[in-house]
């Protein structure tokens, strides 16, 4: 069998100028620090950012933002990143917000060959406005395209060298939908264990759906509880 | 607010959660209600960042870095709790599985409509889940202040800032009151202890119906 571990360094020089980058994380859970920390390294520029949130100041892609790296952020929630909101409100990064749950489905629809979902979510709301609208048995919807990307970063806590993942708890959020929806999906894992190890029924994202691993030797400080006070 | 006019609120707010309900508490004010719940009922906590049976904020030194809920405090769990991702979360939401939503709220209009995620020019931070909430939950409550820092009333004749959605609040629960959006507009259900219909009336700019019986908290 063909090993999908890979390097972090060969991994992320995936992410090449100009890119859509998905990744998963919801607040600190789930987020790929590692991953995206080699990114700004790397430091790529214009790229599109599809991720939930915009983490906090100092970590995640807070980073890429302070780096300048990015020009166009797919979102659902900023709140917890003035650096976002301030670059936002100067007109140098354009953000898309998108309801969370829509923002899921899109990505989802990318990801299982669907070209758009629709939905009634926003409708007479400022969301609504723009967007294509279409009739279906009597209801008026939005059109809400499918969202692609070149490279998904995704984070889980096992995995296989096939590539079958398991998150832990509430770090799934995004990442099994983001590792369907990017032509190359790149996972850091915290736990690489055999094939086989992970039971069947436990697999949370199947091995094909995963193109490289990269085993995180250890977690970084931004893994860590967070304290806030 | 006193602690005193707090905890009246969050008692009152919890008497909005039923038996066997799955319910999901917005940031700030309603996720503080399970503390008051009735320890004869269950009920299941959602957060949409992907679990349902959400147990109470984890002690100090006890938190789990992968355990949060969707406001970023670490929780814990409670027997039959679940994971999933974000799409079933909000599938959860959308689908008509969630029997009711407690939500903070800029203004609330007397016909329902819902404005709590954004001031223009001052507060833009996105909707997050706010709007799948808003709309599809099966019975939106809202927990606020009856006036804002300003002093302004939050229960308005019409919405003057981007709604959330339309048509979607049932029931306000106040510092002061508990009112009811029906079809012809506010109407006053119950006071809070030392709270007047007078002093409800000047502090709601819109029309208020008061209930033939009122009761009290």
């Amino acid at each position: 069998m063909r090993s999908k571990l890979a390097g972090l360094e060969d991994a992320v020089s995936a992410v090449r100028d100009g890119m859509t980058v998905m990744i998963s994380g919801f607040g600190i859970p789930g987020t790929p620090f590692t991953l995206i920390d080699e990114l700004v390294r790397q430091r790529p520029r214009n790229l599109t950012i599809i991720k939930n949130d915009a983490n906090e100041r100092g970590m995640g892609i807070d980073r890429l933002l302070e780096a300048g790296m990015v020009d166009v952020l797919v979102a659902s929630h900023i709140g917890l990143n003035p650096r976002a909101v301030e670059q936002m409100n100067a007109g140098r990064l354009r953000v898309e917000f998108n309801s969370q749950g829509i923002l899921a489905e899109r990505v989802r629809a990318a990801g299982v060959g669907l070209d758009a979902v629709l939905t009634d979510i926003g409708m007479e709301t400022q969301l609504a406005e723009g967007k294509q609208r279409v009739e279906l048995r009597g209801k008026t919807l939005l059109v809400e395209p499918a969202l692609h990307a070149d490279v998904a970063f995704i984070h889980a806590e096992q995995a296989d060298p096939f590539g079958n993942l398991r998150y832990a708890a509430t770090a799934r959020n995004f990442a099994p939908l983001m590792a369907m929806a990017a032509r190359t999906t790149i996972a850091e894992v915290e736990d690489l264990v055999p094939v086989g190890s992970i039971a069947a029924d436990h697999v949370h994202t199947p091995g094909p759906f995963v193109q490289q691993l990269v085993v995180l030797p250890e977690l970084s400080e931004a893994y860590h509880v967070f304290n806030r006070a | 607010m006193s602690s005193t006019v707090l905890e009246r609120m969050l008692s009152r707010a919890a008497l909005e959660l039923k038996d066997g309900q799955t319910v999901n508490l917005g940031i700030g004010l309603p996720t503080r209600i399970p503390a008051f719940l009735d320890p004869s009922i269950t009920v299941c906590i959602h957060s949409e960042n992907g679990i349902a049976g959400m147990g109470p904020v984890a002690p100090a030194g006890m938190a789990d870095r992968n355990l949060i809920d969707a406001g970023g405090n670490y929780i814990t769990t409670v027997a039959g709790t679940s994971y999933f991702d974000s799409a079933v979360s909000f599938g959860l939401i959308r689908g008509g599985h969630l029997d009711l939503t407690i939500l903070g709220a800029f203004e609330v209009a007397s016909n329902g409509d819902l404005a709590n995620w954004m001031i223009p020019g001052r507060f833009t931070p996105g909707m997050g889940g706010a709007m799948e909430l808003a709309q599809k939950a099966r019975r939106v409550v809202v927990l606020t202040t009856h006036v804002d820092k300003n002093g302004n009333s939050k229960l308005i004749d019409r919405c003057s800032l981007p709604l959330t959605a339309p048509a979607c609040v049932e029931r306000v629960i106040t510092d002061l009151a508990v009112i009811d959006v029906t079809a012809t507009g506010f109407l006053l259900r119950e006071l809070a202890a030392g709270a007047s219909i007078d002093a409800v009336r000047a502090q709601t700019r819109a029309p208020l119906a008061v209930a033939a019986t009122l009761g009290s908290y």
